[in-house]
């Protein structure tokens, strides 16, 4: 499949949302969502979910009147929280994008106590557990329907 | 024009992957038309990085979402519970959770029991020797003694109960009730060639490590190894019929959109409670002006989803999370009739592991837990790995307005008429699914848990496909006979969920394979004795 990609405006508004979604943090020690690594990666997995986007980022557009990134940081706090509110299905395929970059960053996974590598081929390990929890239910006489 | 062939399989997933198994012993000359290819391991998304992300792309449970080339869209918009699928070699077995439990004994029995819809021509007895044959083909784990069945013995130990399934035994036990370790379709030793799980969790779209039974890693092989012929990209878009009304082969579209006939003796069709409707809809013909077999005009009525809802809590401490497979306990607790609980019929509450982090961080989002902001990250900090979840299967009893139809605009890259569905949760429905949630709660609270959530019905849960071509002994109230032939074709088979008279409240996989390799016996049974087509 082929996909468009965001205008440079589009992309700069969009940015700075990242920035407010989900900001930077010294206590957690973690990027914002705007870091240049997270935000290429945004730019890069939006594919079909450009539409979508495009739609929100014109609504962001029209609720700031002008360009979002452009706004005094008091002011886009406040176009954010409405757009928040009103965004809809757009927005929240936008948001997802967001944070499905995000939270396959390295240095995010590695600051929730996360490995940064795929699944396989190590796997997980998974306790087996105490299984002498079922005794109770192994007691329990049948308890399926007969049919005579 | 392709030789003609004895049997014609259309369709590769559970159902029409086992027919072929079972049919291949007999010699005969066997095809299988499969509309998607082959997925190989290296593609699914636990080989990378983006593997949570792949789960709204190409390999999204949706189809509409996924869209890839194999894919036909399907029309949702009057149902609030939406279709999910997979097209490929395996079909829907290589997207499913492998949660593999039967129907019960009284599931096949409901008017009988319950004086709602109608009995089924078959019973579990019955069935009970290909549950045992489909499980041992399939590679099954799971615990026998299980006091919610009549006594099985699956081929394998169970899953592991992990942190997750402590806490919910604990809170169980609690309360007095069921539960107990899922039958699962996930290799726990090696087992006939395929590797042991090693907890990669997220099996729904693939198993990277070959653990998890999809059928193009265990019938297909032996089916094709005993002389069975798989042509993948061959999209069938009609049944022929002759001047007699007996079925004469399939017309299908290759990958480049070349149209070919393919003849045949016998057509078995294998393509869900979805794609069998929408095909025999679309065999239209002077003989059958309504779609091929529909003398009793109910094709495509009495769908049947099992509507599920999700509710799920947060406990202090963190869980297995997306680590091992997502479901490995049920609790049957509530899965027979008590009328003082305003309904009749029942219910499975499978029981999750746990949730990915992107995943946990799009829904938390959505549902308007995690914000946006500075409290973004402490707030997801007390979210990840602390989710314990389960999921209502509501018996979704038939109701001949809830159908598949042909949609007169929506097509298919091919130009074929894609399906709609329009459907509705019934009164019952909705009354065991309130009772499921209720009950789940007081689950997630003996357990610990708080700050509940609940969808219900879940929109993306149309998993389980059933009651489309509905089987019975008589053709006025039925599509197939009691052995899966056609009422009105004697040489067309219905092999799929399609053919279930009522939907039972668990998971259909096994049940639909176990009646698959009745069917199939069937077959060699009236083949033997000349007279399949009488």
């Amino acid at each position: 499949m082929k996909f468009d990609t965001l205008t440079d405006k589009e992309a700069r508004d969009l940015r700075a949302l990242a920035g407010i979604m989900i900001p930077a943090s010294t206590v957690y020690g973690v990027p914002g969502a705007d870091d240049d690594r997270i935000f290429a990666d945004i730019l890069k997995s939006l594919e079909r979910d450009t539409p979508d986007a495009r739609t929100a980022l014109a609504q962001l557009a029209t609720l700031s009147g002008g360009a979002f990134a452009d706004l005094a940081p008091d002011r886009r706090a406040a176009v954010a929280t409405t757009f928040k509110g009103k965004g809809g299905s757009p927005l929240f395929a936008l948001n997802r994008v967001v944070l499905l970059c995000y939270y396959r960053d390295d240095r995010v996974m590695r600051a929730l106590g996360q490995e940064p590598r795929s699944p396989f081929p190590k796997g997980h390990v998974v306790e087996q557990g105490d299984w002498s929890l079922l005794d109770p239910v192994k007691a329990r006489p049948p308890m399926w329907r007969r049919i005579d | 024009m392709h030789d003609k062939v004895d049997v014609l399989i259309i369709g590769s997933g559970a159902s029409g992957a086992a027919v072929a198994w079972s049919l291949a012993e007999t010699k005969m000359r066997i095809l299988c038309l499969e509309q998607g290819d082959w997925v190989k391991p290296t593609d699914y998304p636990t080989n990378g990085r983006d593997w949570e992300a792949r789960l709204f792309s190409d390999f999204a449970i949706n189809p509409n979402r996924r869209a890839r080339e194999t894919d036909y869209p399907i029309n949702n918009g009057s149902s609030p519970v939406q279709v999910v699928n997979f097209n490929g070699v395996g079909g829907s077995t290589i997207m499913y959770t492998a949660h593999y439990p039967r129907l019960h004994p009284s599931d096949f029995r409901v008017k009988t029991l319950d004086g709602v819809a109608d009995d089924w021509p078959v019973d579990y007895e019955t069935l009970d020797p290909f549950f045992a044959e489909n499980d041992r083909m399939m590679g099954i784990s799971g615990l026998a003694g299980d006091p919610a069945y009549p006594p099985h013995q699956p081929p394998m130990p169970p899953l592991p109960l992990g942190k997750s399934g402590q806490r919910f035994g604990q809170a169980l036990n609690k309360l007095g009730w069921h539960w107990w370790p899922s039958d699962s379709a996930i290799a726990t030793t090696e087992y006939d060639g395929r590797a042991a799980c090693i907890n990669l969790g997220h099996c729904t779209p693939g198993c990277a490590q070959g653990a998890k039974a999809s059928t193009d890693i265990t019938y297909w092989p032996a089916a094709i190894r005993a002389g069975v012929e798989l042509r993948t990209r061959a999209r069938v878009c009609e049944i022929a019929v002759d001047a007699d009304g007996m079925a004469t082969g399939a017309i299908y579209y290759d990958a480049d959109g070349k149209e070919h006939f393919q003849p045949a003796e016998m057509v078995v069709v294998a393509c869900n409670g979805i794609g069998t409707p929408r095909l025999m809809l679309n065999s239209q013909s002077g003989k059958f002006p309504n779609g091929i077999a529909n003398s009793s005009g109910l094709l495509g009525k009495n769908l049947m989803f099992h509507p599920f809802a999700l509710t799920y809590g947060y406990v202090d401490e963190p869980l297995d999370g997306n680590q091992g497979p997502p479901l490995n306990l049920w609790s049957q607790e509530f899965y027979e009739t008590d009328k003082s609980r305003g309904f009749v019929r029942g219910y499975t509450l499978q029981l999750h592991r746990g949730t990915g982090s992107i995943v946990e961080a799009i829904t938390s989002t959505a549902a308007g837990r995690l914000p946006w902001g500075e409290d973004h990250h402490k707030v997801y900090r007390s979210l990840l790995n602390r989710r314990l979840g389960m999921s209502t299967i509501t018996e979704d009893l038939p109701e001949e307005h809830n159908r598949v139809t042909l949609d007169p605009v929506l097509k298919d890259s091919n130009g074929i008429p894609a399906p709609r569905i329009d459907y509705t949760m019934g009164d019952n429905t909705k009354k065991m699914m309130a009772h499921g949630v209720a009950r789940s709660k007081d689950i997630l609270a003996a357990a610990g848990a708080s700050n509940f959530g609940v969808e219900a019905p879940i929109l993306n849960g149309g998993w389980h496909l059933m009651g489309t071509a509905r089987m019975g002994t008589d053709p006025e109230r039925s599509v197939v006979n009691e052995w899966g032939r056609s009422h009105d074709v004697k040489n067309l088979f219905v092999v799929d969920g399609s053919i279930w008279v009522t939907s039972g409240g668990v998971n259909p996989t096994s049940t639909i394979q176990a009646l698959a390799l009745y069917i199939s016996d069937a077959i060699k049974q009236r083949l033997a004795n000349a007279t399949l087509f009488d």
